[in-house]
């Protein structure tokens, strides 16, 4: 009986170890703005090649301490590391997705896409400056809108999130106050405003609390159907955001002149513009100690790249553009190498 | 206990017994064909977990202390009267948080306490036997409910009946008062600290309620009957002979929901608004060191802030301790007041 159960236990344990070293997981770690999108592709591709990847959404931050301490294969970040932080770290990145950041409200009769606001008043309101919403600064740019003469209550994020980096950047870029006083990263020092934890936290308090202003993802304004507003970009034309706006934004982003593709999408010219967009980035060593994993994870991306836009669009997020994918492909080839120096991608 | 067990046992005159000189019992002597080796085994297994606790709560307080290091060097004393949390500057100060600890606590205990005092009375003295079961079941429910069960209802259900009924009222009632007027001012959103102390108040109402039931019912009923027989009205006898009897244990139930308000991360972080800031009024948001190290600590890669954040876990540990010290103290002057002891 024993010599049998030994028998059974090692040809199981045999098996095991064949199996898996056929089919190599890939892991990754990171911003929660874009998991739904990686799950999907993570979904999609194990269906297609049988590699699973395996996607820990805890937050940029967290995201750059798992990569940097090689405890996963990637590291996703909505804010990109700068070209000497990359060097000193020996990692290289490039981005994957786009989405936008929208401002919302809950005025009374105030309907989706109806208020306008622009990047100096967004300021002055998170600053705690303006402090109702009758106040001139809104009322002028909303001539035909009934404002109540309400408090503001500024809704803000309480955890440290890509989404916060991307809207406190636009803020900078647009209110030299702000970017005296408090400055862009992913957890600031908010003058004003109740936290929320996570996009999820910020919509729900918004719901709640009549005369509050938040800002969340775009997918989670038109799933949840809330009242989004106009901002009026750097060209002066107020826009909605959709995709079109956001493309728009993600077309003057210079890829290819930016080292280690550090381009910020905020308050970019054009028309069309949305002011709040950002792109969500992956970060991998330069120099891989495991290269058949960085060639699944870099397999798994040039598919999900040229093959997962549809998903990316149904689920609201904006894929990047062909001509940019070609760029980051050539980056593969150019940075991620071996031991032995060799490029893991050809 | 010594004394009467030894002389129930041989009948002694009085004298006898008090020259006998008092000593504990011997260890009956071992049994034939007994193995000493388990024995000592037990011994020395039940002593390595005992100790074993001991050890991770040192372990645990060396680890904090150890991995703060870097937050004290930068900020030396002032980190705890300092009232700034910049991550941007790299600066922080844990008023704001302490603060908030420490008031949501108190303001779960200033409801809690009075309403698990009654409950924990009706159930021993008043309540119809085909009540006590039910009534006693559904309060040892609440405690049953997760945490974050709390906070989600909290945010969803209780905050918009708060803001929109509650709050206002506090406002009418109070709000012009001298001393207690700041307190109740404020926009009436549903969410702050004092929303955050009535959803702990709820929590902590099930564990010092069950406590103090049970404390109750151990007291002799000899003593509560000679009460009643020369004429004690209920309350009398409850404020006057259980509760002098129960103390330690009501005391001790008291500082578990304290225990637990202190600790208590998700239910909090809900509905307390999390902004570091200090305000008169319990209206505005505010945060509590658990709700802070939950938003912040997944994503403080930098070594200042995740020393900070470290080091705010620390104070809550150091906090549970002043609070354990201050409960044994206040139990030593009962008992000195007692003349139990010196």
């Amino acid at each position: 009986m024993r010599k049998h159960l030994t028998q059974g236990f090692l040809a199981a344990a045999t098996l095991a170890v064949g199996l898996s070293a056929q089919a190599i997981d890939i892991t990754g770690a990171g911003a929660t703005f874009p998991y739904p999108i990686y799950a999907k592709w993570a979904e999609a591709y194990k269906a297609k090649t049988g590699v699973g990847m395996n996607y820990q959404s805890i937050g940029s931050g967290g995201g750059i301490a798992q990569i940097k301490a090689k405890t996963v294969d990637f590291g996703a970040s909505d804010m990109p590391l700068k070209p000497e932080d990359l060097q000193a770290a020996g990692l290289m990145q490039f981005p994957a997705i786009i989405g936008g950041v929208v401002p919302i409200v809950n005025v009374e009769g105030i309907a989706p896409g109806a208020m306008k606001l622009t990047g100096p008043v967004l300021a002055d309101i998170y600053l705690g400056k303006i402090k109702s919403w009758n106040d001139k600064a809104i009322t002028g740019l909303n001539p035909g809108l009934k404002l109540p003469a309400d408090p503001i209550t500024v809704v803000r994020r309480s955890d440290g999130s890509g989404t916060s980096f991307i809207w406190t950047d636009y803020l900078s870029k647009v209110s030299p106050e702000w970017k005296t006083k408090v400055g862009a990263n992913t957890a600031v020092a908010w003058p004003e405003g109740v936290g929320g934890k996570g996009n999820e936290g910020v919509a729900a308090y918004v719901q709640r609390i009549k005369g509050s202003i938040g800002y969340v993802e775009y997918a989670y304004a038109k799933r949840n159907k809330m009242t989004y507003t106009q901002v009026q970009n750097r060209d002066g034309q107020f826009v909605a955001p959709d995709d079109d706006t956001f493309q728009a934004a993600a077309a003057y982003a210079d890829w290819k002149g930016a080292p280690g593709f550090y381009q910020i999408l905020t308050d970019q010219p054009g028309k069309a513009s949305w002011p709040i967009t950002g792109a969500s980035f992956i970060l991998m060593h330069a120099k891989q100690d495991k290269p058949q994993n960085a060639a699944e994870v870099l397999r798994f991306f040039d598919w999900a790249l040229k093959n997962g836009q549809k998903m990316a669009t149904e689920l609201d997020y904006v894929p990047m553009p062909d001509a940019v994918i070609k760029v980051v492909a050539d980056a593969w080839k150019a940075q991620i190498k071996d031991g032995a120096g060799k490029a893991v991608w050809n | 206990m010594t004394a009467t067990a030894g002389t129930a046992s041989l009948p002694m005159s009085a004298a006898a017994n008090a020259e006998r000189p008092e000593r504990a019992p011997r260890p009956p002597a071992p049994r034939k064909g007994a193995a000493p080796w388990q024995d000592l085994l037990f011994e020395r297994t039940t002593m390595f977990f005992a100790l074993l606790v001991l050890f991770m709560l040192v372990g645990i307080l060396g680890a904090l202390a150890w991995t703060s290091v870097p937050a004290f060097q930068k900020f030396g004393f002032g980190f705890f009267v300092t009232n700034v949390w910049n991550p941007v500057t790299m600066d922080f100060g844990a008023v704001a948080p302490i603060y908030g600890t420490l008031v949501t606590s108190a303001i779960a205990l200033v409801i809690g306490v009075p309403v698990s005092f009654g409950i924990a009375i009706f159930l021993t003295e008043m309540c119809p036997s085909a009540l006590k079961r039910p009534l006693g079941t559904a309060v040892e429910l609440l405690a049953a409910i997760p945490s974050i069960i709390y906070g989600m209802w909290g945010l969803f259900v209780f905050a918009p009946v708060f803001g929109d009924y509650i709050q206002p009222l506090l406002t009418r009632a109070f709000g012009d008062l001298w001393i207690l007027g700041p307190l109740f001012r404020g926009a009436p959103n549903g969410i702050g600290v004092l929303s955050a102390g009535v959803i702990l108040s709820i929590m902590v109402i099930p564990f010092i309620a069950s406590v103090m039931r049970d404390v109750f019912e151990i007291v002799p009923p000899v003593l509560k009957e000679s009460a009643y027989g020369i004429g004690a009205t209920t309350w009398e006898v409850v404020w006057n002979v259980v509760l002098p009897y129960t103390r330690v244990g009501v005391i001790g139930g008291i500082m578990l929901g304290l225990g637990r308000a202190l600790g208590e991360t998700m239910a909090v972080t809900f509905v307390i608004g999390n902004a570091y800031r200090i305000s008169a009024s319990l209206f505005e948001p505010g945060n509590s060191i658990a709700s802070a190290l939950a938003n912040e600590f997944n994503e403080a890669a930098d070594p200042v802030h995740r020393a900070s954040l470290i080091a705010l876990g620390l104070v809550l540990f150091l906090l549970t301790f002043v609070v354990l010290a201050c409960s044994r103290m206040l139990l030593a002057q009962l008992a000195k007041g007692e003349g139990r002891t010196t």
